[in-house]
């Protein structure tokens, strides 16, 4: 940018909004931090062996042969038909924010499979939207006036902080769960928060959970299930399910999904238009690039509304006609669910198999791209800073970016959140080691079991 | 014995209905008792008292309970949008029957927008797409002359894809289809590759009179958010923009939904040709300041929409002085630069003007994107151009939730990169709106329809008012209608566009083809006809 020369005294700058300056993007918090570590020195197998291996990022990258073997078995997908063209300026003229009908149904399908065909999703009530990040975001603006609170069971994805709150103005409560039982919501964590909220003068307007959960990479039990759905329609507030995971869970039968909770109760219409399902192809697919999230709503209201903000993200047209050529190939998407779930669970496998060759525990997960992994015992101090010395090490001396609990708002220290996806299985065998050799070495130097 | 719900208003639910048969049960055999004994006096005596009982169980059953587990009725927070909400979600308490719950409700925000939209800018697409004009499937259906689209080039983009669409997928040499390189996190505003080619391409649009900087552009899907995430960064929630009028009717939704920032309109006449004078502008700031309203910024289109303007250097040079002197933003929408037909006049960008000269940039802000000039509305591409560091290291960080599909950045890199290609669709694209702004203004105005002097867009200016009977608001609706409905043409009345002068009509004519032109200008005619009769 060309910089001018100052030759008479400069008039006052122009100022920007409050938004553009306030500091919610947390870029400056840890979580973000490890990345500018990676950046600066990303590892490669050939021609950085040295460099931080990035263990922070939860992509999926375990099953993009599948993806590229059916576009190449089906390049109509990407071009339209054959010959390229037919149908090409219906799709680029295409902006209207109900979305490409062949697309919604082919994501309920889709939904409807990573649920085993046990909840039903009406095509009609899909929205789509540029991403999981902007589904999140647009939720918020129609459930919560600024100033309001939304409820959200710790740890959490750090994201969350930015996303929900930058633009829209609205709180986050938390409510605080224990390792003493996994981490598990339970009624009295609930109503703590509930309570605490209202104590600081707040007006709560719902619950966000994440199912399976980030960061803990484990489902939400059908009855904690039950019992925040009760909870939000005895204080007649909201719930979002962020069920971003539901398809990478190792195994099908483990995932219950609020939609499956409403069905088995055959809920009133009151109790079930409080409940919102928000879904991306971001994790499940491993196509973050591509932009495709969608809210999924029992209230109609809630998605006529939905739907008209979704004018400010919407999904590239061609990337609809793509995906809708995609995964309405169900014999495709039942086999990709079925091997993505294996192959992550393999991956899983291997990863909690090396780290208690290390000596390090971790919580018992059976969903995500990522595990919950326990270095409490390796703390100088159980307190914050103490889990930020240890991760300030590991980052800098071992290279490995992996998530502090602190930045996802963990009540205890010395949990952090360890991604084994994004990377080949050549390389998070080198993670391992790195790993095994520090922890050894620490502990041989503090004298800590 | 009527059933005695009947003379109470009647309630939807079914269980006073319940009650009123166990009341039922308890009459029949009473006629016994009154037939046979007790005489007159105790046959009606008994049957009211039953039937007081039963009024008290109804009433006591109606009123909204809690349920049985402990729920608190929603309380009239501080927070509460209004209390005309509340009031309105009790009274549908009260028809739900017993241990209903108050439907849970939405944002202040929500409720505006869940609110059907009456402007006639909306209304008109809304019948459009229940009934739209199809030369052999549907010849008597709308003509839609309401949406600014381009359709004119297709064939131009469509033999482009034919000759390179699986190289620009597959990165060239026939490789293999790989998605790795746009399946994972990209860059939230855009590859760097893209910014490339889409400076180029301004460029190229805008006369090549200016050069853009890729590293002072970020991307995001569409100008529709492109528009809103600067506002995001420029202004806070209540202050104001001075908008020109007539405006483009998307940005009272566009700027005001969630942003809380108000839109102020300087007025613009016919006398002026609808341009932008400084005096107005001067004008409408002064009323704001003593409205309390702080104003952030000016935002123009140029071309202008509706009316097809563009503004001489002259104008640009005095909007910079009076933001300087203000010390407030300028944002020029630059979406249909490239979209010219005029001759007379030449485009400049308000890039071109600050160029070199000693202004304070970083008040400078463009918007454009690719849904006009490259008719690709549907692959959502936009773009906030800016001189100031700040606002793009915010509005960078605010792409997140509006970033462009990677499978659409891959095939316009491809695209855009293609000079020989761009040059020709940017010539041809300028003759054939030439051509259609030509046949289209030619033949309102045989119909004694005259339009604004414009020189780009994709549609006219057209002067109305000679038909509409009530020189007012309500007659231009009238006649809006009239076209609308009779006629079976959409077309936006300048009052959905803030336009103070009664009887303009935006008419887009990129999307018709030649020969249907003078099906239009019949329907039209037809319509003028039954105005000039006095019908």
């Amino acid at each position: 940018m060309a910089i001018e020369l100052e030759q008479q005294p400069k008039p006052a700058a122009v100022a920007l909004s409050r938004i553009a300056v306030s500091e919610t993007h947390g870029e400056d918090s840890p979580y973000f931090a490890g990345w500018k570590a990676y950046d600066e020195n990303p590892y490669d197998e050939l021609t950085n062996p040295s460099g931080v291996i990035q263990m922070g990022l939860a992509e999926n990258q375990v099953s993009f042969d599948l993806l590229e073997d059916f576009l190449e078995r089906h390049s109509e997908a990407a071009t339209w038909g054959k010959g390229a063209t037919a149908g090409f300026r219906d799709n680029a003229l295409f902006q209207d924010y109900h979305g490409l009908k062949s697309f919604r149904g082919a994501m309920a399908s889709f939904m409807e499979q990573i649920r085993g065909g046990r909840a039903r999703f009406d095509p009609d009530r899909v929205v789509l939207t540029a991403g999981a990040t902007a589904a999140n975001e647009l939720l918020t603006f129609i459930l919560a006036n600024p100033g309001d609170a939304l409820l959200i069971p710790t740890p959490y994805y750090p994201g969350f902080d930015r996303d929900l709150r930058w633009r829209t103005g609205v709180q986050i409560v938390p409510i605080h769960c224990h390792s003493s039982n996994n981490f598990q919501i339970t009624e009295s964590a609930l109503h703590a928060a509930y309570d605490d909220a209202v104590s600081r003068g707040l007006t709560v307007r719902g619950v966000l959970i994440t199912n399976p959960s980030n960061p803990l990479g484990a489902t939400v039990q059908r009855a904690a299930l039950e019992q925040i759905l009760d909870f939000a329609v005895a204080k007649n507030i909201h719930l979002v399910s962020d069920e971003i995971y539901s398809g990478s869970t190792f195994s099908s039968a483990e995932f219950v999904s609020i939609a499956e909770v409403l069905e088995s109760r055959g809920s009133r219409h009151v109790d079930r238009e409080r409940v919102h399902i928000v879904y991306s192809l971001s994790k499940d697919l491993g196509l973050p690039g591509f932009r495709v999230g969608t809210i999924y709503s029992y209230n109609d209201a809630v998605v006529t509304t939905a739907r008209r903000m979704s004018s400010f993200t919407l999904i590239s047209s061609q990337t609809q006609h793509l995906l809708a050529c995609m995964l309405s190939d169900q014999e495709f998407t039942a086999d990709y669910i079925k091997t993505n779930r294996e192959r992550l669970r393999r991956r899983y496998d291997v990863i909690i198999a090396g780290l208690r060759r290390a000596g390090i525990e971790c919580l018992r997960g059976n969903a995500g791209l990522f595990c919950w992994m326990n270095l409490g015992p390796l703390l100088k101090e159980s307190t914050k800073e103490g889990e930020l010395a240890l991760w300030n090490l590991i980052v800098r001396d071992v290279r490995l970016n992996i998530s502090p609990g602190s930045s996802c708002h963990c009540s205890e220290p010395g949990w952090f959140r360890v991604c084994f996806a994004n990377m080949s299985e050549a390389t998070l065998d080198v993670a391992l080691n790195r790993l095994h050799r520090f922890v050894d070495e620490y502990r041989q130097r503090t004298g800590s079991s | 014995m009527t059933e005695s719900p009947s003379s109470e208003p009647e309630p939807p639910s079914p269980k006073p209905r319940a009650a009123a048969g166990n009341g039922m049960r308890l009459v029949v055999p009473l006629q016994g008792v009154v037939q046979g004994r007790g005489g007159l006096i105790l046959g009606s005596l008994i049957p009211c008292a039953l039937f007081y009982f039963l009024q008290l169980y109804l009433k006591r059953h109606r009123s909204p309970k809690p349920p049985a587990s402990s729920s608190n009725p929603p309380s009239p927070s501080s927070s509460s949008p209004n209390l005309g909400d509340l009031a309105r979600t009790s009274s549908r308490s009260n028809l739900l029957g017993r241990g209903s719950i108050v439907p849970v409700r939405l944002s202040s925000r929500g409720m505006a927008i869940a609110k059907p939209n009456d402007s006639p800018y909306y209304v008109g697409l809304d019948k459009v797409a229940g009934d739209r004009f199809h030369r052999v499937d549907n010849p008597e259906g709308i003509i839609q002359l309401g949406l600014s689209e381009n359709t004119l080039c297709f064939d131009l983009i469509e033999r482009w894809m034919k000759e390179n669409l699986m190289d620009s997928l597959m990165g060239g040499d026939g490789a293999e289809l790989s998605i790795n390189g746009m399946a994972t996190y990209q860059p939230f505003d855009g590859l760097m590759e893209l910014k490339v080619a889409m400076a180029d391409f301004m460029s190229r649009v805008m006369g090549k009179g200016v050069s853009f900087n890729p590293s002072q552009m970020v991307l995001m899907a569409g100008a529709t958010p492109a528009i809103e995430i600067l506002t995001f960064c420029l202004a806070d929630h209540g202050n104001a923009f001075l908008i020109p009028t007539p405006y483009y009717p998307g940005f009272d939704r566009d700027i005001k939904f969630r942003t809380g920032v108000e839109l102020i309109p300087v007025h613009c006449r016919s006398t002026d040709n609808f341009m932008l004078t400084v005096t107005a502008l001067d004008q409408a700031y002064n009323q704001a300041r003593k409205r309390g309203l702080k104003v952030r910024g000016i935002l123009f289109s140029n071309p202008s929409n509706p009316v097809g303007n563009i503004l001489s250097r002259e104008t640009l040079y005095e909007l910079l002085d009076f933001a300087q002197e203000k010390n407030i933003h300028i944002i020029s929408d630059e979406i249909f630069a490239g979209s010219l037909y005029g001759t007379a006049e030449e485009f400049v960008s308000v890039a071109e003007i600050i160029e070199g000269e000693e202004f304070d940039k970083s008040r400078v802000h463009i918007i454009y994107g690719l849904s006009k000039d490259l008719s690709l509305p549907g692959f959502r591409v936009g773009v906030v151009y800016s001189y100031n560091e700040n606002v793009l290291a915010a509005a960078k960080r605010l792409t997140r939730f509006s970033s462009i599909s990677a499978p659409t950045q891959r095939l316009l890199i491809s695209m855009l990169s293609d000079a020989k290609f761009i040059e020709e669709y940017i010539e041809t694209n300028r003759k054939r709106i030439r051509r259609m702004y030509d046949l289209f203004v030619g033949g309102l105005d045989q119909l004694g329809i005259r339009c604004a002097k414009s020189s780009g867009g994709l549609y006219c200016w057209a002067d109305m008012s000679v038909l509409i009977a009530l020189y007012s608001e309500k007659g231009e609706l009238e006649l809006w209608d009239k076209l609308l409905n009779v006629g079976k043409v959409n077309v936006t009345p300048g009052s959905a566009c803030h336009c103070i002068e009664p009887g303009w009509f935006r008419c887009c004519f990129t999307a018709l083809a030649e020969e249907d032109v003078p099906l239009v200008m019949e329907r039209i005619g037809k319509v003028a006809e039954m105005c000039k009769s006095g019908h």
